[in-house]
């Protein structure tokens, strides 16, 4: 075989990767939640107004939109920012799905699969029974407990985790998450039965939803976000390789531990962030990666940049319908998710089969 | 200097060892093929070498010993064609064929073009080019076996480890790709270590053979000298004939019951 043979080929030829028009209609989705996210709402502005007053804020720009006070709170004080919240906690979530499902090779989990949501649950049941969530000072524990409730969660199920003995370091992961949750779970119902007074505030947390009162949770959610995300994303062709095992990704010279404990970290940190402010949204991490997968192709290296985006755009879009459908009274956005994503779980299963 | 040196391996499982002192040389360039009964350690023996299983005694690698390397340093001086490798679905071969540059690239590094080069020359060497758009998935027997040695190409090891190459493949696919292996072998001047059940394909495409069985060596050298009736006989439980020919013995299994002594 000559040189003159292979360079067509090679020309012709691309590794997996992302193309310009799947980023721009991630984007392009993004925008658009957002925007229906703002104009959208029993007060009534116009998107036109909306827009205006959006690119009045730019730097060098002056316009003038001609809303008034009120209206513009509304925008930036209250609907914004729950936007925003919504696009950090939909990418969170959905991202840390789709890495748990790389780095663990099973389609169905979530970034609840290591016990981030019960220990979560935990430690919001607590903080509201205890009285605390009807705030001290400047910081709102309810959040800040579910964050701590989640990362000990998490360390425990990695701690139990690693004492697997015979079995495979995946299994015995995923077997003391499904413990270390049930655990947790079975302690917060039992303090949330000997409250009674408190349940329905327990039972909007257990829920989700993106109540805010302000950019407070977003500059909190931000960082860990930020930086969660980054991590992954840079890790992520290690998915690929993880792809085809533990054994011969090592043979191919993959530090298999050190990627499965960084991607875990990350996920997990970002997920127990997520939850601290937004409560236990189902479904997210398993709708949005699945959806990019059937129609992007399976390599990490696509899938996890547009569930960033997409992720995002969903939960916004969910946040939409969880406001709006019973206007004037607001559904968990949990229930919004999880309705959505049943009957997809079943068409994932179908088409799973069926290409087999 | 040797390729692979192991000096008095043993590897054990839950206590059981299954390999139980082996001594192995090969040199630069040449074939060793390891044969022996079904659960003599052979694969165990090629996994030791590829640091995939845990040994005790001293594995050196060009010249260095394997204790204490890195995967990353392993991967780049052995690449390992699994007996039964892990098809991902909806791969597409280009990408499958590039995962063997993982030891090449940094940790938060991403492919370049000189590893695309890489790829596609290791599809052409072994004529799969125009398999490179498609799903690892959807490939026949013998195309999968073809792209899995590619991606080990794609390694740049100067060692190739191929455990149970041939199994499964039909007879003519054997001899394609046992004649594709020993051809990369002279062209990148590699240094083959290979696990086989089929005797005859053995001594005629290894420079030497090593008889394992129950985890020891128990005949080594040519192809005349460890493949004969005896040695067939006592450490496989079967009744061979060993027909001599110039490219190697002919072993042919002979019927045991119902055959009046052919």
């Amino acid at each position: 075989m000559t040189t003159t043979d292979q360079t067509p080929e090679a020309g012709r030829l691309k590794p997996a990767e992302l193309r310009p028009w799947w980023v721009a209609s991630g984007i392009l989705a993004v925008v658009v939640a957002g925007i229906a996210g703002l104009v959208l709402g029993p007060a009534q502005i116009g998107t036109w107004d909306v827009l205006v007053e959006l690119v009045d804020r730019l730097p060098f720009i002056d316009t003038e939109s001609g809303l008034g006070e009120r209206q513009q709170a509304i925008i930036w004080e209250i609907r914004l920012p729950r936007v925003v919240l919504g696009l950090l906690v939909g990418a969170m979530l959905a991202t840390a799905g789709g890495a748990y499902q790389g780095v663990f090779r099973n389609p169905l989990a979530d970034p609840y699969l290591l016990g981030v949501a019960a220990g979560a649950g935990f430690g919001a049941t607590v903080a509201i029974v205890s009285g605390l969530g009807d705030g001290i000072g400047m910081v709102d524990p309810i959040p800040m407990m579910a964050f701590a409730g989640a990362l000990v969660a998490v360390v425990l199920t990695y701690l139990v985790g690693a004492t697997g003995g015979r079995l495979d370091p995946v299994t015995s992961l995923v077997l003391a998450g499904v413990a270390v949750a049930s655990f947790f779970t079975a302690i917060q119902t039992f303090v949330q039965q000997r409250h009674s007074e408190t349940i329905r505030q327990v039972y909007f947390f257990v829920l989700g939803q993106l109540r805010t009162a302000g950019w407070d949770e977003v500059t909190l959610l931000a960082p860990y976000t930020g930086v969660c995300l980054v991590v992954i994303l840079a890790v992520r062709r290690h998915m690929d390789t993880l792809a085809v095992g533990d054994e011969e990704a090592g043979a191919l010279g993959l530090d298999v531990r050190r990627v499965r404990l960084v991607t875990v970290v990350a996920a997990s940190l970002g997920t127990a962030a997520a939850v601290s402010v937004s409560g236990l949204i189902g479904f997210v991490g398993i709708i949005v990666p699945h959806t990019i997968r059937l129609l992007f192709g399976s390599s990490y290296r696509v899938i996890l940049p547009l569930t960033v985006l997409f992720g995002g755009a969903f939960l916004v879009a969910a946040d939409l319908v969880a406001r709006l459908a019973l206007e004037p009274a607001e559904m968990p956005i949990g229930v919004v998710t999880a309705f959505l994503g049943a009957p997809f779980f079943v068409l994932i299963l179908r088409t799973t089969r069926r290409s087999r | 200097m040797t390729a692979i040196a192991c000096r008095d391996v043993v590897v054990a499982f839950d206590g059981v060892e299954v390999l139980r002192g082996v001594d192995l040389w090969v040199p630069p360039g040449g074939w060793v093929t390891v044969v022996g009964p079904n659960g003599a350690g052979k694969s165990t023996l090629l996994r030791a070498v590829g640091g995939i299983v845990d040994a005790t005694g001293s594995i050196d690698l060009g010249g260095r010993p394997a204790a204490g390397m890195t995967r990353r340093e392993m991967a780049r001086l052995v690449a390992l064609v699994p007996q039964e490798p892990v098809i991902p679905r909806g791969m597409r071969v280009v990408d499958y064929v590039l995962l063997g540059r993982t030891a090449h690239l940094g940790f938060f590094e991403a492919e370049g073009a000189a590893d695309l080069d890489v790829a596609v020359k290791a599809l052409a060497d072994l004529d799969a080019g125009p398999l490179a758009d498609r799903t690892v998935d959807t490939l026949s027997g013998g195309e999968r076996q073809r792209i899995v040695i590619a991606r080990a190409l794609a390694q740049e090891s100067p060692v190739l480890l191929l455990d149970e190459p041939t199994t499964a493949l039909d007879v003519g696919h054997q001899q394609e790709v046992l004649d594709l292996v020993d051809r990369l072998r002279a062209e990148r001047n590699l240094t083959v270590l290979a696990t086989m059940h089929d005797l005859t394909l053995a001594g005629q495409y290894a420079d030497w053979l090593v008889m394992l069985d129950a985890g020891e060596v128990v005949v080594a050298g040519s192809a005349d000298e460890v493949l004969t009736e005896e040695a067939v006989a006592r450490h496989y439980g079967a009744r061979v004939r060993v027909v001599p020919d110039e490219a190697g013995p002919i072993v042919v299994p002979v019927r045991r019951s119902g055959s009046d002594g052919i």
